[in-house]
C-alpha cells in the first residue's frame, strides 16, 4: 500500500509535538522564518531590478528611506496619532465585539436573528460608508477610531457568538446547578470555554481594526501614517510608500505572529487528546 | 422550491424595517442633520434616479466587470496556491504566519506600483482585487484539502483510481464546499478590493462614482449609488451564502 501522502499533523506541529521536541521544533521555526525572510528579499531584488527601480524600489533602498522616514522630526507626531486612533478602536472592537457576541451566543433566537446581518455587513465594501462616517464624525480622530471599530467589530462578534453556541450543554447545566449568577457563569464558564476561538477572532479583529484606521487617516486626517501614505501617492513617491509599507507588513505580521502563537496554544489546551 | 420564513426571519425583518422608519422619522422631524444622513425613501429615490442614469449604468458595468476580471483569475491563482501548499508542508508552515497577517496589509498602498506595470487602466483595479481574494481562496481550498479523510484517499488506492480520476471522483467533491467558501470570500474580497481602489485613485467604477457624489455635496447621488452599491452586492452575497449552507447541510447529511 503507498504511504499516505497525509502528512497534514506535521503543520499543527504546536499540536502534535511531544515535551522533548520543543527545542528541536522552534530551531526549525527559526530556520523557517529566516529561509522566508531570505526569500522574499530575494524575490523582491529580483523585482526591482526587473521593474527598474523608479517602479519598485530595492529593499536597500527602501530601508534606507525608512530609517529617514524614522528619524525626521515629524515623524513621531504621526506614528503616534496613528497608534492612539488603533489602539482606541481595538480597545472599543474588541469590547464591544466580546459583550455583543457573548449576548448574541447565549440567545439562539438572537444569534439566528443577527446572523445574517452580521454576514451581510462583513461582505460589504465598508469604504463606500467614508462619506457617511465623515458627515457624521467631522474629519479628525473620530472618524479614523469609528472607521477602524466597524472594520474590526464584526468579526470579534461573529467569532464569540460561535464560540458560545459550540459551549458542551453540560457546563450550562453545571452552573445552573452550582447556582452561579450570570455575571459568574460568564466569567468563570463561558469565557474560559470559548477562549481559544475568542482569540481566534481578536486576530481577525486585530488586522482588520488596523486596515479599518489606516483607511479613515488615508481619507479623513491631516496627520498619521495613513495620511503620510496617502500624500506619497499622490505625489508619486513610490519609495516613501514602499517604506511605510514595508513598516506596516513588518509591524502587522510580527503583532500577528504573537497572537497566532497566543491562539495555538489555547487551542492545544483545549484539546490536548486531539492531535492529528 | 418553497421559501420558509423562520421566526427568526420574521424578527429579523421587523427589526430592520423598524430600524429605517425610525431613521425616516428621525430625519424627517430633524433630530439628525439634513447635511449628513437623509431619508431612507430620499435615499431609495437617489438609487431609483441613479439607475436610470446612463452614466451610472456605465459605471456599475465597469466595476462588475473589473470584479468578474480579478475574480477568476484569484480563483485559479488561489486554487493552484492551495494545491501547492498542501503538498509542500514545510512551505505552508513557512508562510502560515504570513498568511496569518495578510489582511492588516491596505493592499492598495500598491496602486502606483501597480499604475507603472500595467499602465492607466483597468488592471491595476484588476491586481488589487486580485491581491484581496487570492489568499482567501489560497486558505480555504488548503483547508478543504487538508480535511478529506484519509480514508476517501485510501478507498481511491483500492479501487486503483488514476490520479486523474481520484481527482474528479474523490477529491474535487470531498473539497468543494471549502473551495466554494474561498470562492465565497473571494466575491465579498473581490468587491472590496476594486471599490477600494476605484475610490482611492481611479476615474471611473462605482467607487469614483460615489466618492465624485460627495465631494460635490450632491447626497442624495452618494446616498442613491451606496444603497445601489449595497444592493447589488448584498444580493450576490446573500445567494452565494444560501448556496454554500445547502452545499455544507449535504455534506453533514452523509
Amino acid at each position: 500500500m503507498p504511504a499516505s501522502p497525509d502528512a497534514d499533523g506535521a503543520i499543527m506541529a504546536g499540536r502534535t509535538a511531544r515535551p522533548g521536541q520543543g527545542r528541536l521544533r522552534d530551531h526549525a521555526a527559526l530556520i523557517d522564518a529566516a529561509l522566508l525572510i531570505a526569500g522574499l528579499g530575494v524575490l523582491w531584488q529580483a523585482g526591482s531590478m526587473l521593474l527598474g527601480r523608479e517602479a519598485l524600489p530595492s529593499p536597500a533602498a527602501t530601508v534606507e528611506k525608512l530609517a529617514a522616514i524614522i528619524n525626521d522630526a515629524d515623524f513621531p507626531a504621526h506614528a503616534f496619532e496613528t497608534a492612539r486612533a488603533f489602539v482606541t478602536a481595538l480597545v472599543i472592537a474588541l469590547l464591544a465585539g466580546l459583550v455583543i457576541g457573548l449576548a448574541l451566543g447565549a440567545s439562539r433566537l438572537a444569534g439566528e436573528v443577527a446572523e445574517p446581518l452580521l454576514v451581510g455587513l462583513y461582505a460589504i465594501p465598508k469604504i463606500t460608508l467614508y462619506p457617511v462616517i465623515l458627515l457624521l464624525f467631522g474629519l479628525g480622530i473620530s472618524a479614523k477610531i469609528a472607521f477602524g471599530v466597524i472594520h474590526g467589530v464584526i468579526p470579534v462578534i461573529v467569532f464569540t457568538m460561535n464560540a458560545v453556541r459550540n459551549i458542551p450543554g453540560i457546563y450550562f447545566r453545571a452552573a445552573r446547578t452550582m447556582r452561579l449568577s450570570v455575571m459568574q457563569t460568564a466569567c468563570t464558564i463561558v469565557i474560559p470555554a470559548a477562549l481559544p476561538e475568542i482569540i481566534s477572532g481578536f486576530r481577525v479583529g486585530f488586522a482588520l481594526t488596523l486596515l479599518g484606521t489606516l483607511i479613515g487617516e488615508m481619507f479623513a486626517s491631516q496627520r498619521g501614517i495613513g495620511y503620510m501614505l496617502v500624500r506619497a501617492m499622490e505625489t508619486n513617491d513610490t519609495l516613501t510608500v514602499m517604506a511605510l509599507a514595508f513598516l506596516l507588513v513588518v509591524l502587522a505580521t510580527a503583532a500577528s505572529t504573537a497572537l497566532l502563537a497566543v491562539d495555538r496554544r489555547l487551542h492545544a489546551r483545549a484539546q490536548p487528546s486531539s492531535g492529528s | 422550491m418553497t421559501v420558509v420564513m423562520t421566526r427568526a426571519d420574521w424578527i429579523r425583518l421587523a427589526l430592520v424595517a423598524g430600524a429605517l422608519v425610525s431613521l425616516e422619522a428621525a430625519c424627517r422631524a430633524g433630530f439628525v442633520s439634513k447635511d449628513a444622513v437623509i431619508p431612507p425613501t430620499v435615499m431609495l429615490q437617489g438609487a431609483w434616479r441613479a439607475l436610470h442614469a446612463e452614466e451610472t449604468r456605465g459605471d456599475l458595468f465597469y466595476t462588475l466587470h473589473t470584479v468578474g476580471l480579478s475574480l477568476v483569475l484569484s480563483l485559479a491563482a488561489g486554487a493552484a496556491i492551495g494545491a501547492l501548499l498542501h503538498s509542500l508542508p514545510r512551505l505552508r508552515r513557512v508562510l502560515d504566519p504570513l498568511l496569518a497577517s495578510y489582511y492588516a496589509v491596505p493592499t492598495f498602498v500598491f496602486y502606483p506600483l501597480f499604475i507603472v506595470l500595467f499602465g492607466l487602466n483597468r488592471w491595476p483595479l484588476v491586481a488589487i482585487g486580485f491581491l484581496f481574494a487570492v489568499v482567501a481562496v489560497a486558505i480555504n481550498t488548503l483547508d478543504g484539502l487538508s480535511r478529506i479523510p484519509r480514508a476517501y484517499r485510501r478507498t481511491a488506492a483500492v479501487m486503483r483510481l488514476s490520479p486523474a480520476q481520484s481527482l474528479i471522483h474523490v477529491i474535487l467533491p470531498a473539497a468543494s464546499p471549502w473551495f466554494f467558501t474561498g470562492a465565497k470570500f473571494a466575491v465579498a474580497y473581490s468587491f472590496i478590493g476594486v471599490i477600494a481602489g476605484e475610490f482611492v485613485v481611479s476615474g471611473a467604477g462605482m467607487g469614483h462614482a460615489i466618492a465624485f457624489a460627495y465631494n460635490s455635496f450632491d447626497n442624495r447621488m452618494m446616498y442613491g449609488l451606496i444603497v445601489l452599491l449595497f444592493v447589488v452586492v448584498g444580493g450576490i452575497n446573500t445567494a452565494l451564502w444560501s448556496i454554500e449552507r445547502r452545499l455544507y447541510a449535504r455534506l453533514a447529511g452523509r
